[in-house]
């Protein structure tokens, strides 16, 4: 009986070691770490110091959020380029709640960042799912429109760290046993829609759907519904990086988080996130933002002008494109192979 | 497999040739059309309500300011056509900038270092062209990776200083106009690359090929359209094309800096979309792609001249881009509910 149960025990363990040194993230978290590894040896103060231990975990927090709706969308082979605009709307939005209602709740301000970038995703997937328009077309419009709603919103106004309260603006700062809160926020974030693609019926849709969206509506999943909510869960997402970026950065103006899309596409595709859908996971898209911002870093530290860094970023996607057709083409042989021998 | 991304997993619309309409109907009441429409009205409403709109100085800043925009959509809509897409524009832009910047500091005359800019473009798109027909990867990704690498490639070099001591002879010519008339010279090439590529699109095989690959790449192939070929060719196109546009936008401002036009790619895909090509790929033309890039830029003067925040134009391009496809696709479908089942769907 026992021995029966250990050596099942045994097979697992043997069986998540294998999936594990097989899965594509691996690869990415190993050079993540030989990055950090190799900076460290350079410069102890990168990871020893408690500063630079507290930025290594904090700054790519706000990316990686942005980077697990990006992932949700992209795995359902749609894309939101408005990530960024939406990012820096609800920024602004949670400047002005603080300035305008005085005494304001903080959980309330998360809620309201939530709820406003999630009607911001919503109107982004109404319009991809009912329309039948491509979603590319789709985000690069409300690229623009959300953009140019902030900047008129905004104008040359700026909110400033003054007129937020401090307790709110210690969030961004603040660590819980050496890691910092906002790192805790996004990481929970990251389990939770992690095991929602991973278990979840409809996570395992939204898989369906990117792999075949035609497949999946003839065998009778709602595809309407699940990329409507793979679009307002981004949105929502964004929004919530959005009042992080406010508590985190303490100065906010009409052009904040400008370019964010294309950060948060490229950590989706570094980690392992297939462009056209249906495969990668958002532990992957995690990863490939903080390979994104830890490159950045580390860097200067190597010796290299940070001028180049994104000369690097844009190496580094092409590498991890590369990379994932390579393994496919290896796969499929392999599968043709077993087939045939059958 | 990038045409599927972007159409979002909807099947590619059918272009068929509806002649159970009358010819002036076929002609006037389409896609291009309704831009053109689009952009008489608002000319006429600026000119009325905007004071200086009408002014000749307008249209030649007007020109100018789009110029760039104009030059890039043209292999823009080609490489569109087909169904793939090309991100990577702005940030070749910046590239041929340092290029020619930093040549010029090193002693190089402009001609010379201009030439070396184009070929620094011609292998930038090569290699898009690469990556993507022979190793077969999404042009979606590659450009999103090659946008950030150009672009990187372009800062490292100047880093953050800027290049600004052109000979004036050539400064003075991107911003000449054309004898007593307010058309600026560089219009000259625009035509004259207007007039080659309307040619290549729209009356030669090879175009044919290019609507042929964006309705189906592989019954292209089976056609005897070199699909590869094809794409590899447009790609590099892209590349010289807007190395060129970055010739221009150096010496118009005067300054080659790493960050210049940064964020150009998405004006260009948007006007190009705006004129009525199809995402889809297998549809558009260039005439209304012209329009297209007219009426975002006859806007976007006009609304400063009325001193409304120059970001406005911002959403208005968004607004319209959106508003422009979903339009086209609300029509489908009430034409699709139209239709008695049995007939052929008259989808445009």
């Amino acid at each position: 009986m026992s021995a029966v149960s250990t050596e099942t025990t045994a097979n697992r363990v043997g069986w998540a070691l294998a999936s594990f040194f097989k899965a594509r993230e691996t690869g990415i978290l190993l050079a993540l770490v030989i990055i950090v590894v190799v900076t460290t040896a350079r410069n102890p103060n990168f990871l020893f110091s408690g500063d630079g231990f507290r930025d290594l975990l904090l700054t790519p927090s706000i990316l990686l959020l942005v980077a697990v709706g990006q992932a949700i969308v992209i795995i359902t082979r749609n894309v939101d380029l408005s990530v960024g605009s939406v990012l820096g709307l609800t920024a602004y939005l949670t400047g002005r709640l603080f300035i305008d209602v005085p005494g304001i709740p903080i959980i309330v301000v998360f809620l309201a960042g939530l709820v406003f970038g999630g009607f911001l995703g919503l109107i982004n997937g109404a319009l991809v799912a009912f329309a039948k328009v491509p979603a590319l077309v789709i985000t690069l419009g409300t690229l623009y429109a959300y953009r140019g709603i902030n900047v008129l919103w905004t104008g040359s106004d700026r909110i400033n760290a003054s007129d937020m309260p401090k307790p709110f603006l210690a969030l961004g700062t603040q660590s819980i046993l050496f890691i910092p809160v906002l790192t805790i926020i996004a990481v929970v974030v990251l389990i939770a829609a992690g095991w929602y693609m991973r278990n979840q019926r409809g996570g395992r849709e939204l898989y369906a759907i990117g792999s075949d969206p035609d497949a999946a509506n003839l065998y009778g999943l709602n595809v309407t519904r699940r990329v409507l909510v793979a679009f307002v869960v981004c949105g929502a997402l964004a929004g919530l990086a959005g009042v992080l970026y406010a508590a985190r950065y303490g100065t906010v103006n009409s052009q904040a988080g400008s370019g964010f899309e294309l950060e948060a596409v490229g950590a989706a595709v570094i980690g392992g996130v297939a462009i056209f859908g249906g495969s990668g996971t958002v532990w992957g898209a995690a990863i490939g933002a903080y390979l994104l911002f830890t490159i950045n870093r580390a860097l200067p530290i190597l010796g290299v002008q940070d001028f180049w860094q994104r000369a690097v970023v844009g190496v580094l996607i092409i590498g991890a494109i590369v990379l994932d057709r390579l393994l496919a083409l290896r796969q499929s042989r392999r599968l043709v192979e077993a087939r045939d021998s059958e | 497999m990038t045409t599927d991304l972007i159409s979002g997993g909807t099947a590619t619309p059918r272009v068929y040739k509806d002649y159970s309409r009358p010819l002036w109907q076929r002609i006037l009441i389409t896609r291009e059309g309704a831009v053109y429409a689009a952009l008489i009205l608002v000319i006429i409403g600026a000119t009325l309500s905007v004071r200086n709109f009408g002014s000749p100085i307008t249209m030649t800043y007007l020109l100018l300011d789009v110029t760039p925009i104009l030059l890039i959509a043209l292999p823009m809509t080609l490489v569109i056509v087909t169904g793939e897409i090309d991100l990577s524009v702005a940030s070749v832009v910046g590239l041929s900038s340092v290029v020619l910047g930093t040549l010029h500091q090193a002693g190089l005359p402009i001609p010379a270092a201009a030439l070396v800019a184009i070929v620094v473009g011609a292998i930038a798109g090569a290699f898009n062209g690469f990556l993507i027909t022979v190793v077969g990867l999404p042009s979606l990704a590659v450009t999103i990776g090659t946008l950030a690498l150009y672009r990187g490639l372009a800062v490292g070099l100047l880093g953050t200083t800027a290049v600004t001591d052109f000979t004036e002879f050539w400064t003075d010519l991107a911003k000449s106009k054309i004898g007593g008339t307010g058309v600026p010279t560089v219009m000259i090439l625009f035509v004259v690359l207007l007039i080659a590529f309307a040619i290549v699109l729209h009356f030669t095989p090879f175009g044919r090929g290019i609507f042929a690959i964006g309705l189906s790449s592989e019954a292209a192939k089976f056609s005897g359209v070199h699909v590869e070929r094809t794409k590899f060719i447009l790609f590099v196109l892209t590349g010289t094309i807007s190395a060129l546009a970055g010739i221009y936008y150096t010496l118009r401002f005067g300054s080659a800096r790493g960050d210049n036009a940064t964020g150009l790619e998405l004006s260009v895909i948007a006007a190009v979309l705006l004129g009525g090509v199809s995402i889809f790929g297998g549809r558009g033309a260039l005439h209304g792609v012209i329009a297209g890039v007219l009426l975002i830029g006859v806007l976007g003067s006009a609304l400063r001249l009325a001193n409304v925040t120059s970001d406005v134009i911002n959403i208005i391009t968004g607004v319209l881009l959106v508003a422009s496809v979903v339009s086209t696709s609300v029509l489908n479908w009430v034409r699709a509910k139209r239709t008695r089942p049995g007939e052929p769907r008259k989808t445009r």
